[in-house]
């Protein structure tokens, strides 16, 4: 191990040892997101750097303070990247908080979330101990994935050290598409086009207008443009439209209204819950303002879960930021937590108050 | 055959047991007879053989409920068992414990091309899936060669693969939802009909869990839309080092193909005589690289695929010419095992993954292993995801020939570690591999997987003895190890 860890894992022991509470920290980019940081400050952003990277593999292998803007250059350079667009919400924002709070952009509902890509981790746990699990390759069922546990985990489970992910080659083709359609309309055309082979890699409906992404072999992408028969948007106002999208800049975004998050079927029917942003065929829905005892029981109603994105520290603590889980679900998260923290050092309060 | 099944004894009282489970289930879903058992002593890894102390039917989620709250009072082990397909010994009986088989619940209870998901009971075989999606233009991706007959409750169990994986992706990719029973009988959903489910990702920790945390009772899976059409390059090779380059040529160029296999001369030449598939009988190697999608887009992709392959230096390039030939060159790469097992008496299917670029020097090592062991030794490929299946030919008639096969394919694996790789792609640990555990993970590591397991199963009733190998068995394991590696460096 070498002295940096040394230290941090002596930190974590003297933390558990002595009822201390600890507050990991990468780049600070989504500190917004989750619970209140407390506990003393604990920087890791400094341990970064491409420990390994096969192109013709597929895989990438980084420490976890490796900035997400300079992994995204390195992988450029060969013409592959991460394909769920995970928004960095900042410059500063690291591999490793990518993979604890395990967001993921417009594309997320053709190729998938953080949790498809992540293939390996090596992470400090409660006691001081670092674990490695998963590895660098595509198919691994030696052991329990756990791996794809830390997606989303908020740094409740250990500290991130290095994660391997699954790369990709960046599609061939790209266009957008925008279409006039009210809510109603789209979510059926979006639900109908996706039992198709269509390449449609996002979609966004808000206000009325329907955007499409498709993505693929040129010639998939020319015959899909005419099948959906839109408005071919310009690429310059298409990719600023999608980056807006993925980093939260549109101005659906803006203000300070509390935003909610809401992972939905696809299917369910509009909510009627105020201004509403759709993205992912349907499936994520973005609310401004609301009571959140309503919001959540509209979203388990049609049996999905609604996330207090961002709100003031008040209305989080009061509301809680994710779904309350049922009472069997809530015990293995407590027992998780205790065996990877015994005592329970790592970002409390940041998932659930409880973990 | 009791191996580490033996590590843990339970003190169950079976009559007390019988009693308890009679009161909770028809008569015809208990089984006690030796005669009754005996069909269930194994799963696809034939080699160990173990009868339970029980064997449950449960026809409900109700009565599976029932019976693991009886067991787990009573503080008697548990054995999950789809279609027994798995290959690992994932569903061996332990012998002091009940089997449950899950074969009654087969239900598809729902499928909703609208929303593109399928709601069915474990029970129900990964192809029936596809079977009821085909009417709305939909599929159920994974496709492991078992699919006839394997079941989805053990797909989740194993997280199986198949041929399509680089693409589609495993089970972990294709499942909404699962929704199953903890060891006290508690009913829990793993994820949701919705995406990114509240809380920490417990569903792609059931995925490949071996029957180790819950028992699976339903199954959400996502429903993909069909390609219109499907067309695969058939390449030869004079050098399997030509084929490897090939596939990293392939991968570097930005092609992601459907499906990407490779099959070694000893494949090929058991295949062909089993299924005239078309193969070249000359080659080293032969390399199968499908697109799909929109007949314009596979126009382009296979356009891009053939030139890249003959830049590889392929002896022979094919491309199929219509459904029925694109069948026959994939019915040589499905047969493969049936096509081995009438080589020789019996065969062990190794499982291991590594980087791609180590495949040639792999298949070299393992040429050099097959004289040292004096077996036979045929190869496949899934090249797309670097998972390799050895399928080692033994005769277990033959004194000492199992041991010799079972040591060659520890082999293999060991050197797939030492590759940056893994002990197994996609059959599994059970009780075939657990003792390798120990060579690719440390004892902290083992350490933090008994700890996770007991969060769900703190007695450890769930599936005993697989997947995850006591900490005495390791240091055991690393000793002998230790060991054997100085006495091989005396001169």
């Amino acid at each position: 191990m070498d002295a940096l860890l040394e230290d941090w894992a002596g930190r974590i022991r003297e933390a558990a040892g002595g009822g201390g509470k600890l507050a990991i920290r990468g780049g600070g980019s989504k500190s917004f997101y989750g619970g209140a940081e407390s506990g003393e400050p604990f920087a890791v952003g400094d341990y970064r750097g491409i420990v390994a990277y096969e192109p013709t593999e597929l895989v990438v292998t980084a420490r976890a303070g490796t900035r997400l803007a300079d992994l995204a250059a390195v992988l450029a350079e060969k013409g592959q990247w991460l394909p769920f667009e995970p928004p960095l919400f900042g410059p500063q924002a690291t591999v490793g908080g990518m993979l604890a709070c395990g967001l993921s952009g417009p594309r997320r509902q053709a190729m998938g979330a953080v949790r498809d890509f992540v293939l390996g981790v090596r992470l400090l746990d409660g006691r001081g101990e670092v674990l490695s699990f998963g590895g660098q390759v595509m198919k691994n069922v030696a052991g329990y994935d756990v791996p794809r546990l830390l997606a989303g985990s908020l740094g409740t489970l250990g500290v991130i050290l290095e994660v391997s992910l699954k790369v990709l080659p960046r599609p061939v083709a790209e266009s957008s598409l925008r279409l006039a359609s009210d809510e109603v309309a789209a979510l059926q055309r979006l639900n109908q086009w996706g039992g198709r082979p269509l390449p449609i890699s996002a979609s966004a409906w808000h206000d009325g207008v329907l955007t499409l992404r498709l993505s693929g072999a040129a010639a998939a992408v020319v015959a899909a443009q005419r099948t959906l028969a839109g408005e071919l948007l310009d690429e310059a106002v298409a990719d600023a439209f999608w980056q807006s999208l993925r980093e939260q800049e549109h101005a659906f975004f803006a203000g300070d209204a509390p935003l909610w998050r809401l992972g939905l079927p696809s299917v369910a029917p509009p909510l009627g819950l105020g201004p509403t942003l759709i993205e992912w065929g349907g499936a994520q829905r973005w609310l401004r303002g609301g009571e959140a005892g309503a919001i959540r029981a509209a979203a388990a109603r049609v049996g999905g879960h609604a996330t207090l994105f961002r709100a003031d520290a008040t209305l989080k603590a009061a509301a809680g930021v994710f779904q309350p889980l049922p009472e069997a679900l809530a015990r293995i998260h407590r027992n998780l937590k205790q065996a990877f923290d015994p005592q329970g050092i790592f970002n409390p309060g940041r998932m659930y108050p409880d973990l | 055959m009791e191996g580490t099944l033996a590590d843990r004894r339970y003190t169950v009282d079976r009559t007390r047991l019988i009693r308890r489970l009679r009161a909770v289930l028809p008569a015809s879903a208990l089984l006690a007879e030796e005669e009754e058992m005996r069909p269930y002593d194994c799963d696809g890894l034939t080699a160990f053989r173990q009868l339970p102390l029980l064997v449950a039917l449960p026809e409900s989620e109700e009565q599976a409920q029932a019976i693991l709250r009886i067991c787990h009072e009573l503080r008697a082990p548990v054995v999950p068992r789809g279609a027994a397909t798995g290959l690992s010994g994932g569903a061996t009986p332990h012998p002091d414990g009940v089997l449950v088989s899950l074969a009654k619940l087969k239900k598809i209870i729902d499928v909703d091309p609208l929303s593109r998901t399928a709601i069915v009971q474990p029970g129900v075989r990964n192809l029936a899936v596809s079977g009821a999606a085909a009417p709305y233009g939909l599929y159920y991706a994974p496709d492991p060669s078992s699919q006839i007959a394997c079941t989805i409750g053990g797909n989740v169990a194993e997280n199986a693969g198949g041929v399509h994986c680089l693409k589609y992706g495993l089970t972990v990719h294709n499942v909404l939802r699962v929704r199953g029973l903890t060891i006290a009988g508690d009913i829990v959903e793993f994820g949701s009909a919705a995406l990114d489910a509240p809380g920490y990702d417990l569903l792609a920790l059931l995925n490949g869990s071996e029957g180790l945390l819950a028992m699976i009772t339903e199954v959400t899976v996502r429903l993909t839309p069909k390609p219109e059409l499907a067309q695969v390059v058939i390449a030869s090779f004079d050098d399997v080092r030509k084929a490897g380059d090939a596939v990293a040529s392939i991968i570097a160029a930005g092609i992601i193909p459907a499906g990407l296999e490779m099959m070694d001369r000893k494949a090929t030449h058991a295949v062909e005589p089993y299924v005239n598939a078309g193969y070249d009988l000359q080659a080293e190697a032969i390399l199968l690289c499908e697109s799909d999608g929109t007949p314009e887009e596979v126009a382009e992709e296979i356009g891009r695929m053939r030139a890249v392959i003959e830049r590889s230096g392929a002896a022979g390039i094919r491309v199929s010419q219509n459904e029925a030939e694109r069948l026959r060159f994939w019915a040589g790469r499905k047969a493969a095992f049936p096509a081995v097992g009438r080589l020789t008496p019996d065969y062990l299917c190794m499982d291991g993954t590594i980087p791609r670029r180590r495949l040639a020097e792999m298949l070299e090592a393992i040429n050099a292993l097959s004289e040292k062991y004096g077996l036979r030794c045929a190869n496949v490929f899934h090249a797309g995801d670097g998972n390799l299946h050895p399928l080692i030919m033994y005769d277990a008639n033959q004194p000492g020939e199992l041991d010799r096969a079972a040591a060659f394919g520890a082999e293999i694996l060991e050197l797939s570690v030492r590759f940056g790789g893994t002990i197994t792609g996609e059959h599994g640990v059970g009780v075939e591999k657990i003792m390798l555990m120990a060579e690719q993970f440390s004892l902290v590591e083992i350490d933090a997987f008994h700890r996770l397991k007991a969060a769900f199963d703190e007695h450890g009733l769930l599936n005993p003895g697989k997947g995850v190998p006591t900490l005495a068995r390791c240091r055991e394991y690393t000793q002998a190890r230790a060991g054997s590696a100085s006495a091989s460096a005396r001169p």
